[in-house]
């Protein structure tokens, strides 16, 4: 039997709120299955299982607030029998495997529960519209009826929409930048590069391709930063406990901004492994449901380095702060024509000024120095990406 | 402040038939034992002393002759007033009320008109049984031509008979047979004249609306109180004319409460109930939170023991239970 926790989403999250349990007792589990919606201040998350099995027991209701690491559902193996006695969710893994009945004691597969349609009146779906509400989220009331009622009781969570309760999220930043700036010794590094040669490449691409199928100069840059942190591990991992642990992949946490104020950086995971095509597609996806409102638990926990795109007519240049237990952040201002010297001639060029944060506790700045050279190499052959 | 007294339901339909006969000398009342009798209801009770046999006239148990000579008076410039002794009777009279007094206006290119104004009992509670018993209001709500109301209080059937006898065409007015010895209040002098033609909100109410008419108020009323103990705040409409039916009031509470009970004394296959539960839906299906509820009668003859009398008949228990359903409670 393996006990499934509310898992932390954040170094900020203390508690988090179930909202609504996607799996029930008997279903079969595979690794990475959404098994439920918890609510934290980053919103509304989606939590996945790590453990292929079956769902044994839920342990913590809809509604239930619980602090992390609090077993809210067990899962047992596949070949395992249902129904330990109360109190035995508790109690150590290890003790479980006595338990095991010969497999004929397996009680029959339980008969497939008759598909219940939400039914949902006229006047709640108006007022869902007048109130953005997605109908989906709103749990029914008496009968599985949804009511004016169900949906008006349902405000709070869809005014989160996109997920997001803004003064929470501004609370959950708070916490996390301020521990970044209280714990995180910091050494900024910069450069501006010529993209040009980058920028050129992509206007031709971009007519060659469809348009749902055109880059963003986004794609690019998050590609290049990925290849070039490979050989870059101090600048990706988590530091945590006085010891930085490198990561064997790299999760690169995309800072989106949210509409209506705040910001969140769910990753993308196995960034290096995924060609820009892919990558525009996740992205997309990512940007879709932050303002959805829909993230899944391990692109908030697993991130391992963050990559902090300003975007066209903001700001020159970026010095961001690093999102513990990270150990470092990618920043980048404003692509712009800047007078550019080349040859000993004043030109005008399209500029780039990227900067790197790092934790001086895991790297010195040479590193990241060392890092955005190879990026800038990268970013000169962009058609070789 | 207007001065108020108390009165009965019977009381305000012999002050009404008293005024008008005063008010109009072409007005006149006959039925069956509305003369030396007084009226099966003792509605006309000392009408015929103080006006004498030619404007208080006993008629032969002749339904369909009697409504006929005045549906041929009222052409002929007369204001009759005519009382059927109960709805039940007046199926004789059918002929002359749909196939004349309803249609001549029309068939006669607004030639002619038919002033008359027809009186009846209806409903059950009295232990008549099933010949003296039904509520067939939404016969008459039907047809084109006619004008149906039911007044539900003291001060309607005090004021809307003055309104009928100025209409220009036939009205139909229910008295329902369990009214007649409630008191109420009624204005202690002054035109006490109604208008014919729009609901009245007898209770503000957020939660649903009780839609009702006639015999069927008092118990919408009673059931509403005892839904506040529990919390439901309803909203009674007494629909008061029955045709034409009051659309916009009838709405404007569905639109607020979103749920709606009809109460309807009638049966509920092709009820009052069901016309104003398809007007609901053609117009405010999207302001529903509920399905509209009905609370009608058991579709049997209404029976005579008063136990089954009862069962037979919308009660207030059943519209309590009616509204926790539509709240889902």
């Amino acid at each position: 039997m393996i006990e499934f926790r509310m898992p932390s989403l954040g170094a900020d999250m203390e508690a988090g709120k179930l909202v609504e349990w996607l799996k029930k007792p008997g279903d079969l589990l595979s690794r990475g299955d959404v098994i439920a919606v918890v609510e934290t201040q980053k919103g509304a998350i989606e939590i996945e299982v790590f453990n292929d099995g079956v769902l044994d027991e839920i342990l913590t209701k809809t509604g239930e607030n619980v602090p992390v690491g609090h077993v809210i559902a067990t899962i047992r193996g596949k070949d395992e029998a249902p129904g330990l006695a109360p109190g035995a969710a508790v109690a150590p893994v290890a003790a479980t495997p006595a338990k095991v009945p010969p497999k004929e004691a397996l009680p029959p597969p339980r008969p497939e529960a008759p598909a219940v349609q939400v039914q949902i009146t006229p006047a709640a779906r108006r007022r869902a519209l007048e109130l953005g509400i997605d109908l989906a989220t709103v749990k029914p009331g008496p009968r599985g009826i949804v009511g004016i009622d169900q949906v008006e009781a349902a405000q709070p969570l869809a005014k989160e929409r996109p997920g997001i309760v803004f003064d929470e999220m501004r609370k959950a930043i708070a916490a996390a930048m301020t521990r970044s700036h209280r714990e995180i010794p910091h050494y900024y590094v910069t450069s501006t590069l010529d993209v040009s040669p980058l920028m050129s490449w992509l206007e031709e691409e971009n007519v060659r391709r469809p348009v749902p199928a055109r880059l963003i100069y986004a794609v690019p840059l998050i590609r290049a930063a990925a290849l070039a942190l490979k050989s870059a591990s101090e600048l990706n991992g988590h530091y945590e406990g006085g010891a930085f642990e490198p990561a064997g992949h790299i999760n690169m946490g995309i800072a989106v901004a949210m509409r209506g104020g705040g910001l969140i950086a769910p990753a993308i995971l196995e960034v290096e492994t995924l060609g820009m095509d892919h990558l525009m597609e996740r992205l997309r996806d990512l940007v879709a449901r932050v303002r959805g409102g829909r993230l899944r638990s391990s692109e908030l926990s697993q991130g391992t380095v963050t990559f902090s795109n300003l975007g066209d007519e903001t700001a020159d240049a970026i010095l961001p702060l690093i999102y513990p237990p990270q150990v470092a952040i990618i920043g980048c201002g404003q692509i712009a024509e800047r007078p550019w010297v080349d040859d000993g001639k004043v030109i005008v060029r399209r500029t780039l000024t990227v900067s790197v944060a790092g934790d001086h506790r895991v790297s010195d700045g040479r590193r990241a120095a060392q890092f955005l050279t190879h990026f800038q190499q990268l970013l000169h052959n962009p058609e070789k990406l | 402040m207007t001065l108020m007294r108390k009165i009965t339901y019977r009381e305000a339909v012999r002050e009404a038939l008293k005024e008008a006969l005063e008010r109009d000398e072409r007005v006149f009342l006959m039925g069956e034992d509305v003369g030396r009798y007084g009226g099966a209801y003792a509605c006309s009770k000392g009408l015929l002393q103080e006006f004498g046999e030619q404007r208080i006239r006993d008629t032969p148990l002749s339904e369909s002759g009697f409504v006929g000579a005045g549906i041929g008076a009222a052409l002929g410039g007369m204001r009759p007033i005519v009382e059927i002794m109960t709805v039940n009777f007046s199926l004789l009279a059918l002929d002359q009320i749909v196939n004349n007094a309803a249609t001549l206006r029309h068939m006669s290119g607004g030639q002619f008109s038919v002033p008359i104004v027809i009186r009846m009992a209806t409903g059950a509670g009295r232990q008549l049984a099933a010949q003296h018993s039904h509520s067939l209001e939404c016969w008459f709500a039907h047809v084109p031509g006619l004008k149906v109301v039911a007044p539900a209080t003291v001060a309607d059937a005090r004021g809307m008979l003055w309104t009928a006898i100025l209409d220009p065409d036939p009205v139909i007015i229910f008295e329902h047979a369990m009214l007649y010895n409630d008191e109420g209040e009624v204005a202690a002098e002054g035109d006490l004249a109604v208008d014919i033609g729009s609901a009245a909100v007898r209770r503000a109410g957020r939660d649903a609306s009780l839609i009702t008419y006639g015999g069927g108020l008092k118990k919408a009323l009673s059931a509403a109180e005892r839904l506040a103990g529990d919390g439901i705040d309803c909203e009674v409409i007494d629909l008061r004319t029955l045709r034409p039916l009051d659309d916009k009031t009838i709405m404007a509470s569905v639109v607020k409460t979103h749920r709606a009970v009809i109460v309807d004394e009638g049966w509920r296959s092709g009820s009052l109930a069901a016309e104003i539960s398809a007007r609901i839906m053609e117009q405010a299906l999207y302001d529903l939170d509920a399905p509209v509820a009905r609370v009608c009668s058991a579709e049997v003859p209404i029976p005579y023991p008063r136990h089954l009398e009862t069962a037979a008949t919308p009660q207030p228990e059943a519209i309590v239970s009616a509204v926790k359903g539509v709240m889902r409670k």
